[in-house]
């Protein structure tokens, strides 16, 4: 059972070559409800779909492998299972934060190959390839990112729970937009929501980058 | 006795600076933990089950297809068949498994029968003009919300009585908020009616009348006289981090919890009653909270569920966080609240009539009166108000209960009142200021500064007058009055003879700046660093602290630590004294040094001064209130003055908020950073619900339409325009002590907004959010039009 799609942020698809097969290729393959009595590990299985042959992972736990802040980690899933949980639950990576579950509210932001993406919206199996990097990674050695830094500095969070989302979209928006004006600020972060309203801090720690430049 | 009053200005070397928020650095690293991202060894991850219908009856429940399934521990029915479920999306099965897809596989292969029962989620019509008084019984929020003289509140619960049941422990949660005791006694005694079809009486209930002075015969004598409607519809809080907790049994009759609340201390009294273990036996943590706003008070169903499930797992820890449909759904809805109003004047702007049949709902039942007409305490009155009981869900308190409600609707009416006058609202609000309240003096201020920073005098134009092209532009204000004093709050504030100091406290920070305002007051208090102090909040084995609702908590713990940071650097003067020669009270703690005053060379750093302390720490405790300790360091009432520019796209209906100005005086600042961030967030979060926020119900199926985050909008970065905050400060207000500051800026942004969309459009838009829909509607109904 497949039962998440895939979202990618801004519209930008994910590059993801080296697997044979993503999840919006085999959407019409149909699996038994009671598919649990099968979960086991197993490799992919050959089945041919249109003339083709195709791998297909799961329904039961997969041996998965990813690239997260530069080190290997390792686990065994379902297919099914989000890169967001994946981080959360299985390699205690928290600073992203599940609030939507379904690509509306940036709390996740990640980065796959340099590009913010929504992790509640990627299948951990189609995030093998990539190289990931979470809030965890920003800070070098009990130094904050500079972006971090100007959160700090202008009170850009308050409950916190959207901080990590807001810094890593920001981060990698000032890095895309050394300059932006404020028609790429109102589009460009515009992925991500804030409850407690720490908008005016937010947008005074971008300005305080510009000055600086990012 | 030691002077524990607040430093006066020259002596305040961190007090009322902008100080950098203590928790930031672990927040924008994401290192900050949260309920949700606790993971206890070995722990299960519980799925609820809910129930699809607005108003059923559960017929039967079979849960042996889920049971079968490996890796499910634990399934724990919520509510029994039998029960009456009164809203979409209420528990009724909760599943505890090894990981989270297997729950929700479990969840999944439930089998329950309902009963469907009509069900009714409209609350926005105007009431039939029967309404019976009420008669179902009354939950707390209902209690809460009855605006009535407090003989008659107690005379209402006896005659209703109440919905939930009355044990030591809530009644004695109900005292530490400051309920009347004539209150408690009544509930104590009340009859105990759970909310049924039987016990709930008719869909419109009427809840209150009130007449106040001759209204007949003001409104005959008045000069001009507006009507129109007003309102405000359900929202929800929205909380990005969802309700919920990990339970844990470490031992069969000891409960560990980490829980996403804003009552760390009060949460085991609430847990004891219906899990039948002491609350002596119950521990809470929790390090951080990703928002309240109101709706994080209670233990609701799915906490007790959890801690079933890990019961009958043998203890292993159980996680529930709702999911984003259910925390919209059922985890926090702000009551709704509308009005037909009536509202006379003399034709000098003088206001000698008030007239108002409201209503609004609660959820099942029903939900009390906002305070009309807000603030203005206008001669003549004539009120009704009915409580629409519906199967909307339950209402929780939301920032400032029933204040956002009051303040659209009374200046929206006295708004359209200023328009039939041809006056200048700011006018209107200066002449009629003398019936203001025990703050009008604070407001006319307020409204001078408000005005300049607004520029309102130079861009102000009569209605619909300020128009180019399409675009309509426009001017709006609100007024707003809280209470904000500190709750009850012990501090246990330890030196170390290393010079280390630690702070352990029951009390949790919401983002509000909790933490870093006692940081702050310790350290001012103590001549230390803020980074010197290791303080420990967030856990029921620390003192108690009262529950983070009602602007109630910086006042407290500035109390608190105040006065144990005073006794504890008493008792290390006492030491240091024998050391310098010099009697204790002539000693200051400045700059990490002990000293003598006037003498600053005869001193000792703050470590050799604690070394005197021997080889035994001391810690002493800091009480809020202490009337033996005075003087008293909160105070309550602040006044705060809000004005909203807008432009309106006539043709789409589009409002765009352009600026906004927040004038508010909350007593003594500690931390001027975070109060201005307060203030910014709660004009964001006004923005939000007067423009985009709304439970949307389908009358077809009852449940909500829009629980998620695409469409239920908040503001998003686009939507905040320049932002400009002004705090009183200074003589008047500084020696009236530390006032909360959660709820007061939350109030007005929707009565300024609205109010302003009136001004550019010419005409009022009745119901929050302003959609361009509605906008448009309103447009169309415009005389002439």
């Amino acid at each position: 059972m497949l039962k998440r799609r895939s979202f990618v942020k801004k519209n930008i698809l994910l590059n993801n070559q080296t697997n044979p097969l993503t999840f919006r290729d085999v959407t019409f393959l149909k699996f038994p409800a009671s598919h649990w009595r099968y979960r086991i590990v197993v490799g992919p299985q050959v089945i041919t779909v249109a003339g083709k042959e195709v791998l297909v992972h799961g329904p039961g736990k997969v041996p998965m492998q990813f690239t997260i802040n530069h080190k290997k980690y390792k686990a065994c899933l379902e297919p099914r299972v989000t890169l967001l949980d994946t981080l959360r639950d299985q390699f205690g990576l928290t600073g992203a934060k599940r609030v939507c579950d379904r690509a509306e509210c940036g709390a996740c932001t990640v980065l796959m190959n340099k590009k913010a993406m929504y992790a509640c919206s990627v299948l951990a199996i189609e995030a093998q390839a990539a190289e990931i990097l979470t809030v965890e990674s920003l800070m070098r050695e009990n130094t904050l990112h500079p972006v971090q830094q100007a959160f700090v500095d202008n009170d850009a969070s308050q409950c916190g729970f959207c901080t990590p989302g807001f810094v890593v979209a920001c981060s990698v928006f000032l890095d895309e937009h050394p300059s932006p004006t404020p028609e790429d600020i109102r589009r460009g972060l515009a992925g991500n929501f804030c409850r407690c309203g720490t908008y005016d801090g937010i947008k005074k720690a971008i300005a305080q980058r510009m000055q600086r430049g990012a | 006795m030691p002077d524990y009053a607040w430093p006066d200005t020259e002596h305040r070397t961190l007090i009322g600076k902008r100080i950098p928020r203590v928790d930031s650095p672990a927040k924008v690293s994401g290192q900050a933990k949260y309920t949700y991202d606790v993971r206890r060894p070995g722990m299960l991850y519980g799925k609820v089950l809910r129930c699809p219908y607005a108003h059923a009856k559960i017929i039967s429940v079979d849960t042996s297809a889920a049971q079968k399934i490996p890796g499910v521990k634990a399934i724990h029915i919520v509510q029994q068949p039998g029960s009456t479920i009164f809203w979409a999306g209420d528990d009724v099965v909760a599943i505890a498994a090894v990981d989270e897809p297997t729950a929700e596989d479990a969840a999944r292969v439930v089998k329950i029968e309902y009963q469907k029962l009509p069900h009714f989620v409209s609350d926005a019509e105007p009431p039939p003009n029967v309404a019976e008084p009420a008669v179902g019984p009354l939950s707390q929020i209902d209690i809460w919300d009855l605006e009535l003289p407090e003989e008659q509140i107690a005379a209402e619960v006896r005659r209703r009585g109440v919905s939930f049941r009355a044990t030591q422990a809530v009644l004695a949660q109900l005292r530490r908020f400051r309920m009347p005791e004539v209150i408690v006694d009544a509930i104590a005694r009340a009859p105990y009616r759970p909310l049924t079809d039987e016990t709930s009486g008719s869909l419109y209930q009427r809840v209150a009348t009130e007449t106040k002075g001759d209204p007949d015969k003001a409104l005959v004598e008045a000069e001009v006289v507006s009507e129109g409607l007003y309102g405000c519809s359900v929202i929800t809080h929205c909380c990005l981090e969802s309700h919920g907790s990990i339970m844990e049994w470490p031992e069969r009759n000891q409960l560990f919890s980490y829980m996403s609340t804003q009552g760390v201390s009060a949460i085991g009294a609430q847990l004891a009653d219906p899990l039948n273990v002491p609350a002596a036996n119950i521990r809470v943590h929790q390090d951080h909270i990703g928002g309240g706003f109101g709706s994080k008070f209670a233990v609701d169903r799915w906490h007790v569920a959890a801690a079933h499930l890990s019961r009958k797992a043998g203890g292993q820890p159980v996680r529930i966080m709702l999911e984003r449909d259910a925390e919209l759904e059922v985890a926090g809805a702000r009551p709704s609240a509308y009005a037909r109003v009536r509202v006379a004047a003399k034709r000098d702007g003088t206001i000698t009539t008030w007239e108002s049949r409201s209503w609004g709902t609660g959820g099942p039942g029903g939900g009390g009166m906002v305070p009309l007409p807000y603030i203005f305490d206008v001669p003549n009155q004539r009120k009704e108000h009915i409580a629409v009981r519906n199967n909307i869900g339950p209402g929780r308190a939301w920032r400032a209960p029933s204040h956002p409600q009051a303040a659209v609707i009374t200046m929206g009416a006295l708004n359209d009142l200023a328009a039939k006058l041809d006056m200048d609202p700011l006018d209107l609000w200066m002449k009629n200021l003398d019936i203001a309240g025990q703050r009008k003096e604070t407001f006319r201020e307020e409204l001078g500064i408000a005005a300049e920073l607004m520029e309102w005098k130079q861009k102000w134009q009569p209605r619909g007058q300020n128009k180019f092209g399409s675009l309509a532009r426009g001017l709006g204000l609100s007024i707003h009055l809280w209470g904000g004093r500190g709750h009850a709050s012990d501090c246990d504030l330890t030196i170390h003879p290393d010079g280390s100091v630690d702070i352990k406290m029951g009390t949790q920070d919401l983002g509000t700046g909790t933490r870093t305002v006692i940081s702050v007051v310790a350290a001012e208090t103590l001549g230390i660093p803020i980074s010197a102090i290791n303080l420990q909040i967030g856990d029921s084995q620390f003192p108690s602290s009262g529950v983070s609702g009602g602007s109630s908590s910086v006042g407290a713990v500035s109390a608190s630590t105040r006065r144990a940071a005073i006794d504890a650097r008493d008792v290390l003067f006492s030491k240091v004294g024998l050391v310098l020669n010099v009697p204790p009270d002539q000693l200051e703690c400045v700059n990490g040094t002990v000293r003598v005053k006037n003498n600053p060379n005869n001193s000792l750093s703050w470590k050799q001064a604690c070394s005197k302390l021997g080889v035994m720490p001391i810690t002493v405790r800091g009480r809020n209130p202490n009337t033996v300790k005075p003087p008293d360091l909160t105070g309550s009432g602040v006044g705060g003055v809000q004005m909203a520019e807008v432009e309106v796209d006539i043709e789409t209906g589009v409002v765009k908020v352009k600026k906004m100005v927040a004038v508010q005086d909350c007593g003594l600042i500690i931390d001027l950073k975070t109060a201005e961030s307060q203030c910014l967030g709660a004009l964001i979060m006004g923005i939000s619900y007067a423009l985009f926020e709304e439970k949307i119900m389908d009358l077809t199926s009852g449940r909500m339409l829009n629980a998620n985050m695409q469409f239920y909008r908040l503001a998003g970065l686009a939507d905040i325009p320049e932002l400009v905050v002004h705090f009183m400060t200074g003589k008047g207000y500084d020696e009236r002590g530390v006032i909360g500051l959660g709820e007061p800026p939350v109030i007005s942004p929707g009565a300024a907004i609205s109010t302003a969309v009136a001004n550019a459009i010419g005409v009022s838009v009745p119901f929050l959010p302003l959609t361009p829909n509605r906008v448009l509607d309103a447009l169309a109904r415009k005389p002439g039009a």
